[in-house]
């Protein structure tokens, strides 16, 4: 590796202090599962790493039914489903908590930081839209707020600008009778990036059989993560049957744009789409009805 | 899955293996573990084109950063002209190996390497390899065995001219080679034939995949002898490899075989070693190599990827009249694939009167390819194997029976021209027939059975070994085969049933090329036979001498001594008698202690067959394929250690399974494999697999004092066969490329639509 | 050439101080500095667990963990896992069971195991091939590896039902030749 860096602030202005002098030369280190392999393997320049994981509020972690999710940006992914509450409240995230790397990684590596890392397939970023996540990021002027799909702008590239970092995501508090779920396809059973992801959530009726609100994001078929109005807007007051759900996938199809590389070509990603919107929206529509 | 002992008292347990302890503590020294003081650490630079001419190396740069001791090249290494070795596992072309350990005058594929630096920190040394600064004049490049073949297709070597049938033929070509195998008309025999089928298959280029990167650390001392320390499959190929590279007499290198952390066949030819050797001569210090994974990827030996066609035919009552088989293996950078090996094993489990086999060995720009256990075999078994169960499917007839109408047996020629002696394919056929497993129903959508049969034949070679006995009634063996699995316990329990004693009152030790007799590589499912059967050897010359020492202090002839079950006794007097022990308590007083030493070249190398049933549920949507269950069946002759037998049926069973689903080099259209890594490369994960079911069908190998037979590398030749077969019989589609990884799955699911 | 960081941690239950570059991780760490070189270097980018350590009671891989983060931290190496006479059940099985071949990535599964087994002491199969999904064997297959995390995982088990642990690893003591 080339010689950088390493600082360690204990406060959100100490960091941003740290990001304003050293601008794209510096980058955070929170988990370190994909910002320490990058720069070993020269795919990213950096001089600086600011392990952010002194500082308290990347480390928060709160979650009721009334506030929400407080995610700090450097919470590890086990936190996220070993607390009592999120696994119940927020599935559709705890999926994707539990499928990203293996144990190993996951105790280490935060949903702040797949966010940050900006990969087209990563796999928390379509739960954190279909969750209506939003981003809290700290600056030189103090905070702002971006929502999650529109954060990132292309591979590994952000919003964040100089002297920003990603403080916290929030997830509002959960509607009642709703229902979130990630689903990826990878070739074998865990390890593997996503070849597609889908993140749905679904909230029904009273009565449990129409759906009143919805979003499909969509992993690994496009420079970014995508969240797909129109596939969303296709289920809203409509019945939960199997071609309602067929058209949603439709519509999540057409809006993939994905390539070919090695680890699928993209007629066949195309095709994973229909397959797990369906499935995604099928397990998520459980969820809802048992909640 | 247990077997019996044989009436023996050692071979057939399963005691724990001598080097245990050290293995599961972490003390085990592997390559990567050596340090020593002023040790300096070494990293290549590599091509990062598929195909040009060096035109210039510049290391000025690097050689001015603060830390960097020495650069070196191919200038820094003799020029071997056209000197073809023989260096125990085939003849080597030395310029090639040269060139593969550095590049001479030309690139031939994307990660060969160029320059070598050597510096106080690996960091040190890799920021340094951005410093050394190479032009390059680049050339097209072919990256595909067919495309490699065709008239037009960029050439690789200047001087490369198809041999064909064992002659020049004057023609600049990839083809390195051309050879036939023939055995009766397959004319005749297509034409007796009630069900032909002919098929083309497409295997990609995959690693054997251990988890240890290749390591070596080398000392050039002041006397001008040379120490590599190395994770190896043979050190005394490493010495020679190393003699012949750096012009040197063997005795002037030792060679120390570490613990090694896999090899399959992989580390058998030397990368890194006399680059390390060289960096020592030049900085008077001893120089560590690794390599880090995309490394072993990218400048290492995978095995071939291939384009075979074949064509069977079977007569009405389901007995094959003819086989014809066009095998053409990418050998990589250099002439050498298995193609040879593929094309003896690949109608070997059958008995065909009628047979003609086309093999092709083939250049193309990738890494030079080296063996990776049964090295050719499950290319071709995954070409033959399904077409067997296409001509079943057609005559209606159980696979398994077919097999046995068709089996290859004693006395059966193999196209090659081999006859078989006492073999175990009918035996693991009938046991796979007998088997709970195949037995079971399976039911449930897209889910299917497949099975497949495979062979391979083993070697025997040359190997050594010196056993002195202990006072305390110990034995302490050396030997020289490195152990990837186990065998130095194996040996040992050979060793121990030779003189009655326990296992654990054997020390087996591996020792380097200055300790031992020349032992060849450990490789070719040798070394529990041979390695074993040198070590039976040395047993009987200590018994010879403890017979001689006992007679001595009893006052008798030799001949009224006998030695049984670790006890010697006195023939004309039943109150003398001696065990082991005691007798070893008494050498020192009575003319010192007892050696014994061999050294065996054997034949009576056995071959070994295996049947492998699996089960399989196929995702029609997503093509993923999940293995529901599995079993090996495999003739084993007598199994040593039973616990390692069944190691190597299962390992090589999930290597197969992985090279069935989802293993292969992606490349390009630069010329760049683009999975160089161990999340893209995917092997299977624990969570990948079930429980590997396992039998050991034992046919004593008659040529071997305890029945030995090879058994670590015919697991890995049936399990894509199988798997395909398998595959078919859930969803319908029969796959003739490999990986059958899900999205071509999914397109063969959509096409039948 | 970036002033070197110095580290003061806790390995295997002693204090243990370094000095270390910024891009050196605790992996190399491990091995180059303070000469522990149980744990394996398998691919450097998190894929294989040869290089596992157990970093404040969580299993990670140390590969990807820089040196400079474990300052005031604990971290249980291969060389941490057995008692200080005889051997941790795990190893003791592993050994019964011929659950390595090579023995190259045994550290890291042992490692790894013993993180489940503290976690979670009866796992189903399908818990531990889970768990163990991150730590990469290419010679065994897994299926002799999994059932000595299960046999393990039993006899501690049955030994913490009945109230016998410390005699279990005597036992294991005992047993071993």
């Amino acid at each position: 590796m080339k010689e950088i860096d390493y600082a360690a602030p204990k406060t959100v202005a100490e960091a941003v202090a740290l990001f304003a002098e050293k601008g794209d030369r510096a980058r955070a280190l929170a988990g370190g599962t994909d910002i320490i392999v990058q720069v070993r393997e020269n795919r990213r320049d950096v001089d600086l790493l600011v392990d952010l994981k002194h500082i308290p509020e990347v480390n928060e972690l709160s979650c009721d039914s009334a506030r929400g999710l407080r995610l700090g940006a450097a919470v590890p992914c086990y936190r996220i489903y070993e607390q009592p509450d999120i696994p119940r409240l927020y599935p559709g995230l705890t999926d994707a908590a539990l499928l990203i790397g293996g144990i190993q990684i996951q105790s280490r590596a935060s949903v702040g930081g797949n966010l940050c890392n900006a990969s087209p397939a990563a796999d928390s970023i379509p739960a954190l839209i279909a969750h209506e996540a939003v981003a809290v990021i700290a600056g030189r002027e103090g905070t702002r707020e971006v929502a999650v799909e529109k954060f990132c702008t292309a591979p590994g590239r952000t919003v964040l600008g100089r002297g920003e970092f990603l403080l916290a995501l929030r997830l509002p508090p959960p509607r009642p009778r709703s229902g979130s779920l990630y689903v990826r396809f990878i070739p074998r059973n865990e390890m593997d990036i996503a070849v597609v992801g889908v993140g749905v959530a679904v909230t029904l009726d009273e009565g449990r059989s129409r759906c009143i609100a919805a979003r499909v994001s969509l992993g690994a078929v496009a420079p970014t993560p995508l969240l797909v109005p129109e596939a969303g807007a296709a289920l809203v007051n409509g019945a939960l049957t199997d071609d309602h759900l067929a058209k949603a996938a439709a519509l999540a199809q057409t809006a993939a744009r994905p390539i070919s590389d090695m680890r699928g070509d993209a007629d066949y990603r195309r095709h994973l789409v229909g397959v797990l919107t369906r499935r995604a929206l099928r397990g998520a529509i459980e969820r809802a009805r048992e909640s | 899955m247990s077997t019996s002992t044989n009436g023996y008292k050692v071979i057939g347990t399963r005691p724990i293996r001598h080097d245990g302890v050290d293995k599961v503590t972490g003390r085990a020294v592997y390559g990567a573990d050596v340090q020593m003081p002023g040790l300096l650490h070494g990293r290549i630079l590599r091509s990062p084109i598929p195909h040009g001419c060096i035109k210039k190396i510049d290391a000025s740069k690097a050689l001015a950063l603060p830390g960097v001791e020495a650069v070196v090249t191919a200038a820094d290494f003799p020029n071997p002209g056209d000197k073809i070795a023989e260096l125990g596992e085939g003849a080597v072309n030395l310029r090639h190996l040269s060139s593969n350990c550095l590049a001479r005058g030309k690139v031939l594929y994307k990660g060969q390497a160029v320059a070598a630096v050597a510096a106080v920190s690996p960091h040190v040394a890799e920021e340094a390899l951005k410093l050394i600064a190479v032009e390059y004049e680049p050339l097209p490049h072919v990256t595909d065995v067919v495309e490699a073949m065709r008239d037009g297709a960029p050439l690789l070597h200047d001087d490369l001219v198809t041999e064909s049938l064992g002659k020049p033929t004057g023609k600049r070509s990839n083809v390195a080679k051309h050879f036939q195998f023939k055995i009766g008309d397959v004319e005749k025999g297509f034409a007796e034939a009630a069900v032909v089928v002919e098929r083309e298959f497409h295997t990609a280029t995959v690693h054997q995949g251990y988890i240890e990167p290749h390591a070596a650390t080398a000392l050039w001392s002041a006397d001008g002898s040379v120490t590599i320390w190395c994770s190896t499959q043979g050190a005394f190929t490493v010495r020679a490899q190393m003699a012949e590279l750096l012009d040197l007499p063997v005795s002037r290198i030792k060679a120390v075989p570490t613990e090694i952390g896999g090899g399959f066949g992989g580390k058998i030819r030397v990368y890194l070693e006399p680059v390390a050797a060289a960096l020592s001569k030049k900085t008077g210090r001893p120089v560590k190599i690794t390599m880090n994974r995309t490394e072993v990827f990218e400048g290492t030996g995978p095995t071939p990827g291939s384009y075979i066609k074949v064509k069977m035919g079977a007569d009405k009552s389901g007995r094959l009249t003819a086989a014809q088989a066009y095998l053409a293996y990418e050998a990589g950078a250099f002439p050498g694939s298995p193609v040879g090996p593929g094309a003896m094993c690949i109608f070997a489990c059958y008995n065909i009167p009628n047979v003609h086999i086309d093999g092709y060995d083939v250049v193309v720009n990738k890494p030079a390819t080296s063996a990776y256990r049964a090295p050719g075999a499950t290319n071709a078994a995954f070409a033959s194997e399904t077409v067997v169960d296409e001509i079943c499917e057609k005559l209606n007839i159980d696979p398994l029976d077919f097999r046995l109408k068709n089996a290859a047996h004693e006395g059966t020629r193999r196209a090659d021209g081999p006859v078989y002696p006492r073999i175990g394919m009918i035996e693991t056929v009938e046991a796979a027939k007998k088997h709970p497993h195949y037995n079971s129903p399976l039911a449930g959508p897209n889910r299917g059975r497949g099975v497949a049969t495979g062979f391979w034949f083993n070697c025997g070679l040359k190997s050594s070994a010196t056993a002195s006995v202990n006072a305390d009634g110990t034995v302490s063996l050396v030997e020289g085969s490195t152990d990837i699995g186990g065998t130095r316990t194996s040996i040992a329990m050979q060793l121990a049933e030779a003189l009655g004693l326990r296992a654990e009152d054997v020390r087996p030790v591996v020792a380097d090329t200055d300790m031992v007799g020349y032992t060849d590589v450990t490789g070719g499912s040798r070394v529990t036979f041979a390695t074993g059967w040198a070590a039976y050897e040395a047993a009987q010359d200590i018994k010879r001498q403890m017979v001689a020492r006992a007679a001595l202090v009893w006052g008798v002839k030799p001949e009224d001594v006998s030695y049984d079950a670790g006890v010697l006794r006195c023939k004309t007097d039943d109150a003398k008698r001696l065990t082991f022990k005691e007798l070893a308590e008494k050498l020192h007083a009575t003319g010192g202690t007892i050696v014994g030493r061999a050294s065996v070249d054997p034949t009576g190398v056995g071959g070994g067959f295996a049947t492998h049933v699996v089960d399989v549920e196929v995702d029609p949507e997503t093509g993923k394929v999940t293995v529901l269950r599995y079993t090996a069946v495999q003739d084993v002759g007598q199994a040593v250690h039973p616990s390692y037998v069944e190691g190597q049926m299962q390992g090589g069973a999930v290597q197969g399974i992985g090279w069935a689903l989802n293993e292969e080099y992606a490349y390009n259209a630069r010329g760049e494999m683009t999975n160089a890594s161990f999340l893209d490369y995917r092997m299977p994960t624990s969570l990948d697999l079930p429980m590997i079911d396992t039998v050991m069908v034992e046919v004593a190998n008659p040529g071997h004092p305890y029945g030995v037979r090879g058994v670590g590398e015919v697991p890995i030749v049936p399990p894509p066969a199988a798997l395909a077969n398998a595959i078919y019989r859930a969803v319908g589609v029969r796959l003739t490329q490999l990986p059958m990884s899900p999205g071509r799955v999914v397109k063969a699911v959509l096409a039948k639509k | 050439m970036s002033k070197k960081i110095h580290v003061q941690t806790t390995i295997n239950g002693e204090p243990a101080e370094f000095l270390c570059e910024p891009r050196q991780s605790l992996l190399e760490v491990l091995r180059d500095e303070l000469r522990l070189t149980g744990t394996k270097e398998g691919c450097n980018n998190g894929n294989c667990g040869a290089c596992n350590v157990i970093l404040d009671g969580r299993l990670v891989n140390s590969c990807l963990v820089l040196g400079a983060e474990v300052q005031g931290k604990t971290v249980t190496t291969i060389e941490g896992v057995a008692p200080s006479q005889g051997l941790h059940p795990l190893q003791q099985k592993f050994l019964e069971h011929a659950a390595l071949q090579c023995g190259i990535c045994t550290p890291g599964f042992i490692v790894a195991a013993r993180a489940l087994l503290e976690k979670k002491p009866n796992p189903t199969e399908a818990e531990v091939r889970h768990w163990l999904a991150g730590n990469l064997c290419r010679c065994t297959g897994y299926d002799k590896i999994i059932r000595a995390v299960l046999d393990a995982a039993d006899l501690s088990f049955r030994a913490r039902a009945n109230g016998r642990e410390r005699e279990t690893i005597s036992q294991v003591r005992g047993e071993f030749p």
